[in-house]
């Protein structure tokens, strides 16, 4: 009786340690649907080379760059910072192998200055990143930019860690 | 028993107060910084002679908050006037010295001749000489008290301050509410005084740059509702609206020109933003600007004849002007690193900008003669200056805390006012011309 509890106690244990150890690679990736499958499938799936950017499954593999879809920008500035260029490199690299793919660029503004000349802005940075886009492959019939200014923070504090949050190009894919 | 009675008690009650405040989601007004010599003057509550029952708010206060919200009157309180003259005759002219009131002002409410609204009839005095300066008879519809009462008081503004006033106009403006996938856009029109709130077009998607047509019947606006902007115009009373401008890139910054014969706006179509105006008549779209920099916020001289806009092409936004016929803009703001969203006065002579300078950004005022720039606000986040049909005001957004709430502030800086929407993130006042 007390060794069978004893050995309950230990199963209940153990199962709880690899529970929190299957839990927490799932915490640091992004949410989506597929940690939800059972590990076997994950496992007898070949894992995509990561820097293979013209697999879709990369889009939600953490290792890869095209699971980044956002770019950040300096104030009242357009360029494409040199840490960023690898990101767009691989989405080009992504639409241009699939023509069918088509990708809207949301240009964003911090809240400082005027609505209208943020609107500007906004479509600035989409078209910086657009520009790149189209260095790299991707085909003008498949890219689009949309600017929303200011209006779309995703950070509603007025300093400058939000600010630097939103001042962003979100890569959108409406087709894959 | 007792204990669930008492919650339904507090259920209701959260109820009741929930209700009250979407009742009062007015704009509340609060005088920040006052003026010294505001003039000291009485509006006498008015005898109510109408067959109706009397409003709540009376007319003398409508009138009397009017004039305090100006900066330039100083109205006595209605619990210190020690007489209630109804006529002329029953002015006791000592008395109102000794109050240090320089005017004072008479009246009665009655039914108007045919039974279709109410005659205000008022009489302004002056103290000192005796003498009746003001006369009148103001005729306003059933429910349209509140304005008849802005229009004496524009009477009385223009009658002492020689500036016709403004108070029966009406401001437009976009009102944020929820965060997220929640968030909801409208644009609201409402009395120059914050009250009476109506909504005029609502959206899950962003809503901007309201503008009001010459006549005070429209409203040209910016929509995201089709995912990207697009410039709407549309009837204020009978909410009919024509979608303008949906071209690719952005469709921003509708400005009408004085003469109501074109629409400024901004079109990115071309690859970049530039301003190009549409004759409203004819349907016709000509580019003003040709340049790589965002040309954008077209604001139109009184005369119709050039446009103020802003453009970085110089590096930083700065304001230019460029005649209605094209040509070469000329740079009009020298000083400061950002200038931009300019608002023209009646007059002409001067412009409203948001003047940044770091991270701060204040409301300034040019004036195009001097070429002189004075900064109005405290800041730190000034922006969308509006001037007052009349030149005296300057409506503009502002924050406290996280929350946009809009204020005014006189052209001279000494009077400033806050004017709060108990709901939501309040941006872009967009100030009425003169309805008649």
């Amino acid at each position: 009786m007390n060794t069978t509890w004893r050995f309950m106690l230990a199963l209940v244990i153990a199962i709880s340690i690899s529970a929190c150890k299957t839990t927490e690679p799932a915490t640091e990736t992004t949410t989506d649907v597929t940690d939800t499958k059972p590990v076997t499938d994950v496992t007898t799936a070949a894992a995509p080379d990561p820097r293979d950017y013209t697999d879709a499954r990369n889009f939600d593999n953490s290792e890869s760059l095209l699971s980044k879809r956002v770019i950040y920008f300096d104030f009242d500035k357009s360029e494409v910072r040199y840490e960023y260029r690898p990101i767009v490199a691989a989405h080009a690299a992504y639409v241009s192998a699939h023509g069918s793919a088509r990708v809207t660029l949301e240009g964003h503004a911090d809240e400082r200055g005027t609505r209208e000349y943020n609107l500007g802005l906004g479509e600035r940075r989409g078209n910086a990143v657009s520009g790149l886009l189209s260095a790299g492959g991707a085909m003008g019939t498949q890219l689009d930019t949309v600017s929303y200014g200011e209006e779309r923070p995703v950070c509603r504090v007025s300093d400058d860690s939000c600010w630097s949050q939103n001042r962003r190009v979100e890569i959108v894919y409406t087709a894959r | 028993m007792m204990k669930t009675k008492t919650m339904q008690k507090i259920i209701y009650a959260l109820f009741f107060l929930c209700v009250s405040q979407l009742v009062q989601a007015k704009l509340e007004i609060e005088i920040i910084q006052g003026n010294a010599s505001a003039l000291p003057i009485a509006i006498i509550p008015m005898q109510w002679r109408a067959s109706d029952p009397p409003p709540l708010t009376g007319v003398s206060e409508v009138i009397s908050s009017d004039l305090y919200r100006s900066g330039l009157f100083d109205p006595l309180d209605e619990q210190d006037m020690v007489d209630r003259p109804v006529d002329a005759e029953s002015i006791r002219y000592g008395t109102w010295r000794l109050l240090k009131v320089d005017y004072i002002v008479i009246g009665q409410v009655r039914d108007a001749p045919g039974g279709t609204g109410y005659d205000i009839v008022y009489q302004l005095f002056d103290v000192h000489t005796q003498e009746a300066l003001l006369s009148q008879i103001t005729t306003v519809g059933i429910g349209d008290l509140r304005f008849g009462a802005h229009r004496v008081a524009d009477a009385i503004y223009e009658k002492l301050t020689g500036v016709p006033g403004a108070f029966s106009t009406r401001i437009a403006y976009i009102s944020a509410t929820g965060i997220g996938k929640d968030q909801n856009y409208q644009l609201f029109v409402a009395d120059a005084d914050g009250f009476n709130p109506q909504a005029v077009v609502g959206s899950p998607e962003p809503l901007l740059s309201p503008s009001w047509s010459p006549d005070g019947q429209s409203l040209a606006y910016v929509s995201f509702e089709k995912g990207n902007s697009a410039i709407y115009v549309q009837n204020v009373a009978t909410g009919q609206r024509d979608l303008v401008s949906t071209g690719k890139g952005i469709n921003g910054a509708p400005a009408f020109s004085p003469d109501g014969r074109y629409l400024a706006m901004t079109l990115s179509a071309s690859g970049n933003p530039e301003i190009v105006i549409r004759d409203l008549v004819t349907g016709q779209k000509t580019q003003l600007t040709q340049h790589w920099s965002i040309d954008t916020e077209a604001a139109w001289a009184p005369d119709s004849q050039s446009l103020y806009f802003t453009s970085d092409r110089g590096g930083k936004p700065q304001i230019y002007r460029i005649p209605v016929t094209g040509g070469n803009p000329s740079r009009v703001t020298l000083e400061g690193e950002y200038n931009a969203r300019a608002s023209i006065s009646p007059d002409g002579t001067r412009i409203a900008i948001a003047h940044g300078r770091g991270n701060e950004y204040r409301i300034a005022v040019l004036d195009t003669d001097t070429g002189r720039m004075r900064i109005l606000t405290p800041g730190v986040l000034d922006e969308s200056p509006s001037f007052a049909p009349n030149g005296s005001m300057i409506l503009y957004a502002t924050r406290e805390g996280a929350r946009g709430v809009l204020s005014a502030v006189s052209v001279d800086g000494n009077v400033r006012q806050r004017l709060i929407l108990t709901e939501g993130d309040v941006r872009e006042p967009a100030w009425s011309p003169v309805i008649r």
